[in-house]
């Protein structure tokens, strides 16, 4: 009987639990970045596998911005008790304070000081030396250039011409006080990768993913699920009953839904193999420029 | 995952009626493998607009990205009305304003046979460390050529970097066939040449394709174009060619990454097989302590396995209780790798600050680290006529081939055995940046064979005689600031109560064992190195030592540190404002280097690098020698 040869999604599976371990065997507190979407599932879900029989050594930290779906917080704190993983939930008092929301500030504003301060925050008062996050290289292009260990100063700012090099499975996890690093584990994973991953093992993910009827409202092109009465109606709009899920998460007037009628795994790997767009075509946030997500990683966004 | 059957039980379950798709897809996916290849060529070659090609041919550029493309091919593109696929790959703003790929990018695409990752990387002679940093991972290089330039100096140099880094597969694509006419005769030309310089470059298989990225012939399907071409296209190639599979049939080596040990009953070794396989109750062996024992179980979340293979990430569960940890390697006993501190190797230089041999760095290999100095720079590399020329030292981008010896021995086999085992990056210890990369070529000596006179007469023994605790009393400072007066003083006074000491200075170093040594950077670095020796031996002999050395940089200060034990070694800064130094200058010197008479002055025109941390910090401004002095002798008594 000849060996087993490893499939693609075998490989993917083996860098990723190698680059977690990476982790714990360098730094003294990392922690996961937890967004609760499909692709904080999968990174979860090699997580418990990279230290298998124990539990992962670090901490899942959740940067809320008070605007997330329902169902995602739901998800969320139901992942953490089944699991029995150390939740950590931040949210940034100071935008709290301000009022700060997707409606009123714009997406601009309320991503960087929801989001992007937050995590900052977070970050410093917990001095996590090392994060991971589960970011992908084909999302966007910016990301494409991105090192798996990704250097932050000690402002957590990306300096994109100053990257260290990265050869073979042979990380520099050297940080001084202060400074931390990025880490992306499903770097090299696509968007039908993860799907795939999901389906195969069984990943359970936030019900939004799959399809539904939902009360949407068709706004600046996309469709906006009406997830709390902070959403108010426009002018000519109204609330209709979509079947609808969605291919990203995030904040909830940030996000658009698609039409669909997948609702089950196999339905959405299905789709996927005939999909038309990209998936950050749902976000808000991309949209403002060409290299919008670079500038918002120099900045110490994810 | 990895355990076979469960893709197998999983397709079952999708049903075939009703999603006959996903059931074909997931039945493509069982058989489907990974192939990670770069693609190099110089500016202008085409290189993004081939891969944009494969990208949007393969059907992974989406609407809303293709809109942004249209978008962006107006403003930015070089291809008038039709798309600039090179605009798709090229991510970095300052890349899209300068028209050319800065850093290296991964790209991904997948037919029903192969997923391939893509290291996108740039051209340039500056980018050499970006090219190699792409090379390390690939598993086939795509060399671009331009067919109207033919082969170029940059051919030659990413031919070069390509089989430096261990690519065995070539594919050398001859582009913009259009632009001469689909001519054979261009081709074959172009090839005749590249095979006759590249034969001695080992690779193990070339491959020549015309293609034209711009327009797709030859890049997803044969073209009508070049009906003289009878071989297949890229995309088919790129989906056949044979990768090594011999890295299946190289011994076990399992560099272990981390010990996993959640409580007293389970204690498992974790890391990814980098060649070979294993089995359950095969014996294995510490490279390092030669200790050796029985796998008991090999264990992955979806269960254990009975036989793991190259590339998985397992936990291995021993017999006995074997000391092991992080950085030690696991193989069979039959067939073990070099165990040394001492090996030769080509470096890549990756830093703005040019490598010092005689510097201390870190060494890492997979899961190793220790520190380690360059002993022997024995040459540096042309990387584009491939001669080899005499050098001091190694500046960005630049190739050389060294000698290293390590602090401690490190379990390795050669380069060219094996890509994971053979590698190792080095990093700067005050900047914790990766100055450059490595691959073994061979080892220099057993480190076994060396052990160490074991004396009667001890360091112990004779610092008991002298009723003394030896030290090195490092005094460094600008040229001027006062180290030697207030040295002198210290020797002075600890002479007076009787103990035995040694003054190392300018004077009685840089004129005997030293007089080989100028003022450039690498020979200060060496004149220290010397220097810190020296002291550590006279400390060896039970001596107080005072070095009174400028020794303007940390990292040697460092090293010097960690050449004595614990607390032997005592930093005292002396610190007196240039200024004050300069106007002072007792020796003239500062004068005649503002003239620009002296080069590479301390302070002028070469840097000084204050102690973070000195033991002790002498501020010498408005105070008296000898009060500074005693603040000294009152530290170390
Ligand atoms: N006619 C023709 N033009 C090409 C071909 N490949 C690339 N080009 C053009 O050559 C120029 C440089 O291509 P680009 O992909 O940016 O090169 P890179 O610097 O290697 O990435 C662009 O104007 C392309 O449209 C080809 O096969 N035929």
């Amino acid at each position: 009987m000849s060996d087993r040869k490893l499939t693609h999604l075998q490989r993917l599976e083996a860098e990723a639990i190698h680059i977690f371990r990476e982790v714990a065997a360098n730094f003294e507190r990392p922690v996961m970045l937890y967004s609760v979407g499909k692709d904080s599932s999968v990174l979860m879900h090699l997580a418990m596998k990279a230290f298998y029989p124990a539990k992962p050594p670090f901490p899942f930290l959740h940067v809320d911005t008070t605007w997330k779906f329902r169902e995602m917080i739901t998800f969320r704190d139901e992942m953490a008790k089944k699991l029995g993983f150390d939740l950590l939930v931040h949210i940034n008092p100071d935008g709290v304070e301000q009022g700060i929301g997707p409606f009123s500030h714009g997406s601009n504003v309320h991503t960087h000081v929801m989001k992007t301060l937050g995590l900052r925050q977070a970050l410093d008062m917990y001095k996590f030396d090392a994060a991971f996050g589960g970011a992908r290289r084909d999302e966007e292009k910016s990301r494409a250039k991105e090192r798996i260990f990704s250097f932050r100063n000690d402002q957590h700012g990306w300096d994109p011409k100053n990257q260290r090099p990265e050869m073979w499975k042979i990380y520099n996890t050297k940080v001084a006080p202060g400074e931390s690093i990025r880490v992306f584990p499903i770097s090299n994973w696509t968007e039908l990768d993860i799907w795939q991953y999901i389906l195969l093992e069984d990943i359970p993910i936030v019900p939004l993913y799959f399809a539904a009827k939902r009360p949407v409202v068709e706004r600046d092109g996309m469709l906006i699920m009406v997830d709390d009465d902070r959403m108010k109606l426009r002018e000519g709009e109204e609330i209709a009953e979509k079947l609808i899920r969605f291919r990203t998460l995030g904040c909830y007037p940030l996000t658009g839904a698609i039409e669909s009628d997948a609702t089950t795994l196999p339905d959405i790997v299905r789709e996927m193999l005939v999909a038309k767009t990209s998936e950050r075509q749902g976000r808000a946030i991309d949209k403002d420029e060409a290299g919008s997500m670079e500038k918002k990683k120099r900045e110490g966004y994810f | 995952m990895t355990a076979q059957g469960q893709l197998k039980i999983k397709q079952d379950e999708i049903n075939e009626v009703a999603n006959p798709e996903v059931a074909a897809f997931l039945r493509e996916q069982e058989n489907k493998s990974m192939l990670r290849f770069l693609t190099c060529g110089s500016v202008d070659d085409g290189k993004s607009t081939l891969i944009g090609r494969l990208l949007y041919d393969t059907k992974l550029i989406f609407e809303d990205q293709l809109a942004a493309l249209e978008k962006d091919s107006r403003k930015h593109g070089t291809t008038g009305e039709d798309f600039d696929f090179a605009l798709l790959v090229d991510g970095l703003e300052a890349e899209r304003e300068q028209g050319i790929t800065i850093d290296v990018a991964y790209r991904f695409f997948a037919t029903s046979k192969r997923k391939f990752i893509v290291a996108d990387t740039p051209g340039h002679e500056q980018y050499t460390r970006n090219m190699a940093t792409g090379a390390s991972t690939a598993d086939v290089a795509i060399v671009l050529i331009d067919a109207r330039q033919g082969i170029l100096r940059q051919t030659r140099r990413h031919s070069f970097i390509a089989s430096l880094l261990g690519i065995k597969h070539i594919v050398l694509a001859i582009n913009k066939i259009d632009l001469v006419n689909y001519s054979q005769e261009v081709f074959e030309r172009i090839t005749g040449e590249y095979l006759s310089f590249a034969k001695d470059l080992g690779f193990a298989s070339i491959k020549p394709i015309p293609i034209s990225a711009r327009f797709g012939d030859n890049v997803i399907e044969p073209s009508e174009n070049t009906a003289w071409y009878q071989g297949p296209s890229l995309l088919q190639h790129l989906e056949t060619v044979e990768i090594d599979t011999d890295i299946r049939d190289l011994p076990f080596r399992f560099p272990v990454q981390y010990v996993n040990r959640p409580n007293l009953d389970f204690r498992g070794f974790a890391g990814t097989i980098a060649s070979g396989r294993v089995t359950v109750g095969q014996t294995l062996a510490v490279a390092n302590s030669g200790k050796t024992s029985k796998v008991k179980r090999l264990v992955t979340a979806n269960g254990d396995l009975t036989y793991a293979v190259e590339g998985e990430s397992i936990t291995i569960v021993l017999e006995d209780e074997v000391d092991i940890s992080r950085g030690n390697l696991l193989v069979p006993t039959n067939a073990r790798p070099h165990v040394a501190d001492q090996f030769a190797a080509h470096v890549v230089w990756f830093d703005e600050q040019a490598l010092m041999p005689g510097r201390s760095y870190l060494l890492r290999t997979e899961t190793d680290q220790t520190t380690a100095t360059i002993t022997d720079l024995q040459h540096k590399i042309d990387v584009n006529s491939f001669a080899h020329e005499p050098a001091k030292s190694l500046e960005l981008n630049e190739v050389g081939f060294c000698n290293i010896a390590t602090q401690a021995p490190i379990a390795f086999d050669t380069y060219k055995e094996n890509r994971v085992t053979g590698a190792f990056i080095l990093i700067d210890r005050m900047t914790n940046a990766t100055v450059a990369a490595g691959m073994i070529e061979n080892p220099l000596r057993r480190a076994s064979n060396v052990h160490w006179q074991a004396l009667d007469v001890n360091k112990t023994a004779r610092a008991a005689q002298k009723h003394q605790k030896p030290a090195v009393l490092w005094f460094t400072g600008l040229s001027g600031s006062g180290k030697s007066t207030v040295a002198n003083i210290v020797e002075k006074r600890l002479h007076l109560l009787g103990m035995h000491t040694y003054i190392l200075d300018g004077d009685n170093v840089r004129h005997g064992l030293n007089r080989d040594l100028g003022f450039t950077d690498e020979d200060r670095v060496e004149n220290i190195r010397r220097v810190a020796e020296v002291a550590k031996l006279m400390a060896d002999a039970g001596l107080i030592v005072l070095v009174s050395f400028i020794s303007p940089f940390r990292a040697e200060r460092q090293t010097a540190r960690e050449l004595m034990p614990k607390g032997e070694f005592i930093e005292v800064f002396v610190d007196t404002p240039i200024e004050d130094c300069a106007a002072r200058d007792p020796k003239g010197l500062y004068a005649k280097a503002m003239r620009g008479e002296l080069k590479n002055f301390t302070g002028i025109d070469s840097p000084y690098e204050k102690p973070e941390k000195p033991e002790i910090h002498l501020k010498t401004i408005g105070r008296d020698p000898a009060d500074l002095a005693k603040e000294v002798e009152d530290y170390i008594l």
